[in-house]
């Protein structure tokens, strides 16, 4: 789950790490306001979308006044943002962030990241402007009092004087805290400035909450819905409540699969056969009859859907007759107009095909994977033909 | 013979007393698991499934001999309850939890270092020697024994993979899912080094994915060891849907986003076999193995 530039300054705040004053607005007139109440002399507008590169990309923008923040919050909200990370569609702007514009003498990278090879949680540092080879790796080890690393060391090779090296060290503590005591699996400070006086600035934050540690943190369920309304799709997020991993696609062959090594092998076999999905889909384990009812009518309401592929090993968890029977829910609801095509495996398969022919819902069964997605793309042919 | 466990490994269940627990259990022991005891804190005494329940993995391992451990525990206490075997000197132990914190999960490796503990997951199906015993909630009807030796990241694959093996006449001395986790245990690399030292395995198939760095770790011991056993691979996630990036420390720290392009070539690179389709992984093994 990945936080707004605002929530997760926000956050760090709240561990010690300096931040620039700010306030975020929905609206020019409020992005005015905010310049005007705050005081700025000058400040910053930024566009909230969670994706990184937005200066680059005209996503940050500089105002001398405060009518000038007003012209630039109108450009900026309403309209996507495209970066290197949002994909070409780019990400729309809902928000921006007034900030104040801080002057700075030297700019650091900062980040506290899950290394997965090593089992741990690291520290980058580099210098903002060298390489990503000239970055330098601290393990992290967690302890009973939060986390522990030679940050001292990691601080000294930038080469400060003695002072600003231990502040640097105090800062960098404070960032590996907030991300454990967050369960945040990323926080990425790009720049962390050192000022004219002396201290470190947070003046980007970048922050990911890992979504298997929400049940303890109440505070970041609030933010996910401001920061998801943007990544999310809603037909995606809702299939998620109902324990299916959901992804529109813009192919012609809807997919319903079990497990996400199925899913994806599924999404390459029909790639090969020559077709293209309408959508991923990964049943959980967790999910119920109704639960996969509710998935199906998603594609069977999906009108550039020419064919449905049904791929199920049915292992020790999901068996094959239960999302038969979700099918059959689903179609007894509301008639599907593509052929479906099913290969059936592994855990009460035959019981499947039988629950299939009880609910009159009409399969076309296959022998295994291969056949049925050159099926599913044949008859997807045909009918766009 | 076998790899991890046996028909004589003594196995406690933590969390026994659970009703998906209980389901599983139930069906591992009427395959032939050797359920020695349950451990649930506050049931200690009472009976479950016929075995005794007692309230620490301590005393668990202490009455009954067990070397091995099924973590049946919901997310919130998964990670407590594996220190626990680790602490208790439990030799093998798998986790079939799903969504545990990935923060928990580094704890649970920086207990794991220096321990006498093999971790196989979270977010495993857990290991199964056909016809022997088997240690998590796979799927058995197409398990065989025979002279395969299958290392999984995926569930869904291991059952597809398994009925693959069995139709093509070969069968399985031992299935492990590493589990899907960003931070587990043991991984593709240790189960290629247990099968290779395992009598009973002739050939390896590798089930991978995008993402993470277990495959080029695989690949990376392969190419060193330069072994005499057939090994197949299958990675998944060529044509996956592009997922979001966030910010630059991806590229900055080794195994975050492994494509499976790379993971093929370094594989492939190494003297594996790459199965051209996930419905021919059987096959592939069955012409390295029998010609």
């Amino acid at each position: 789950m990945n936080l707004h530039e605002f929530q997760a300054k926000e956050l760090l705040a709240q561990f010690g790490v300096p931040i620039p004053r700010g306030r975020i607005a929905a609206s020019p007139a409020e992005a005015a306001s905010v310049a005007r109440r705050l005081g700025f002399a000058q400040c910053v507008v930024k566009a909230q979308v969670n994706a990184g590169d937005r200066a680059a990309n005209g996503g940050i923008r500089f105002a001398s006044s405060v009518d000038e923040a007003g012209r630039m919050a109108a450009e900026l909200i309403g309209s996507p943002l495209v970066t290197a990370q949002t994909g070409p569609a780019g990400k729309l702007v809902r928000w921006v962030y007034v900030e104040e514009a801080v002057a700075f003498k030297r700019e650091l990278y900062v980040a506290v990241v899950v290394d997965r090879t090593a089992g741990a949680l690291v520290l980058v540092t580099r210098d903002r402007d060298a390489g990503p080879d000239a970055g330098m790796t601290t393990r992290l080890e967690l302890s009973e009092a939060g986390v522990r690393g030679d940050f001292e060391k990691a601080a000294a090779a930038f080469r400060l004087e003695p002072s600003l090296t231990s502040l640097l060290a105090k800062r960098m503590s404070q960032i590996a805290q907030a991300a454990v005591a967050l369960d945040a699996m990323l926080v990425e400070i790009s720049p962390l400035v050192l000022t004219h006086s002396g201290e470190f600035i947070a003046l980007d934050a970048k922050m990911s909450a890992d979504h298997n540690a929400l049940f303890r943190h109440p505070d970041l369920i609030g933010l996910r819905e401001v920061s998801e309304a943007e990544d999310g799709d809603p037909i995606a997020l809702a299939a998620d409540l109902h324990q299916i991993n959901y992804m529109r696609l813009d192919g012609d062959i809807g997919l319903v699969v079990n497990g996400a090594g199925l899913a994806l092998a599924t999404l390459d076999l029909l790639h090969a056969a020559g077709g293209r999905p309408a959508n991923f889909m990964d049943i959980r384990t967790t999910a119920s009859t109704l639960d996969i009812a509710y998935a199906f009518e998603l594609i069977a309401a999906n009108p550039r859907v020419g064919a449905v592929l049904v791929n199920v090993h049915g292992g020790g968890m999901q068996r094959c007759d239960t999302i038969a029977d979700g099918i059959g829910i689903a179609v007894r609801r509301r008639a599907c107009p593509a052929p479906i095509v099913v290969r059936l495996a592994g855990n009460n398969a035959e019981f499947a095909a039988s629950r299939f022919r009880s609910y009159g819902v009409p399969v076309i069964e296959t022998a295994d994977m291969w056949e049925a997605a050159n099926t599913a793309v044949q008859l997807a042919t045909r009918k766009a033909a | 013979m076998a790899v991890l466990a046996n028909r004589d490994t003594r196995v406690i269940c933590q969390g026994l007393t659970g009703r998906a627990a209980t389901y599983h259990v139930g069906r591992m022991i009427a395959y032939g698991t050797r359920l020695v005891a349950g451990v649930t804190p506050g049931r200690g005494g009472q009976r479950h499934l016929d075995v005794p329940v007692f309230d620490t993995v301590a005393e668990a391992a202490a009455e009954t001999g067990a070397t091995a451990s099924l973590v049946f525990v919901p997310p919130a206490n998964a990670a407590d309850a594996m220190i626990e075997a680790i602490d208790a000197g439990i030799e093998l132990v798998v986790c079939v939890t799903e969504r545990v914190p990935v923060m928990d999960m580094i704890r649970v490796h920086q207990k794991l270092a220096g321990s006498r503990t093999r971790l196989v997951g979270p977010n495993s199906q857990g290991v199964l020697v056909p016809g022997e015993t088997q240690l998590g909630v796979m799927a058995t009807i197409n398990a065989r024994r025979g002279p395969v030796g299958i290392a999984s990241r995926s569930a869904s694959l291991t059952s597809e993979v398994v009925a693959q093996t069995t139709a093509a006449g070969l069968g399985q001395s031992t299935t492990i899912g590493v589990g899907g986790d960003p931070v587990h245990g043991i991984g593709l690399a240790e189960s290629v080094r247990l099968f290779l030292d395992d009598p009973a395995t002739e050939g390896i198939i590798l089930i991978g994915e995008i993402g993470g760095n277990d495959e080029e770790e695989a690949a990376a011991l392969i190419k060193r060891l330069a072994p005499d056993k057939p090994i197949v691979a299958l990675v998944v996630g060529r044509h996956a849907p592009a997922q979001q990036r966030m910010g630059h420390a991806g590229a900055l720290v080794a195994g975050q986003a492994g494509s499976a392009e790379a993971k093929m070539e370094a594989l492939r690179e190494a003297g594996v076999l790459i199965a051209p389709r996930a419905d021919l992984v059987g096959m592939t093994m069955r012409q390295a193995l029998v010609g």
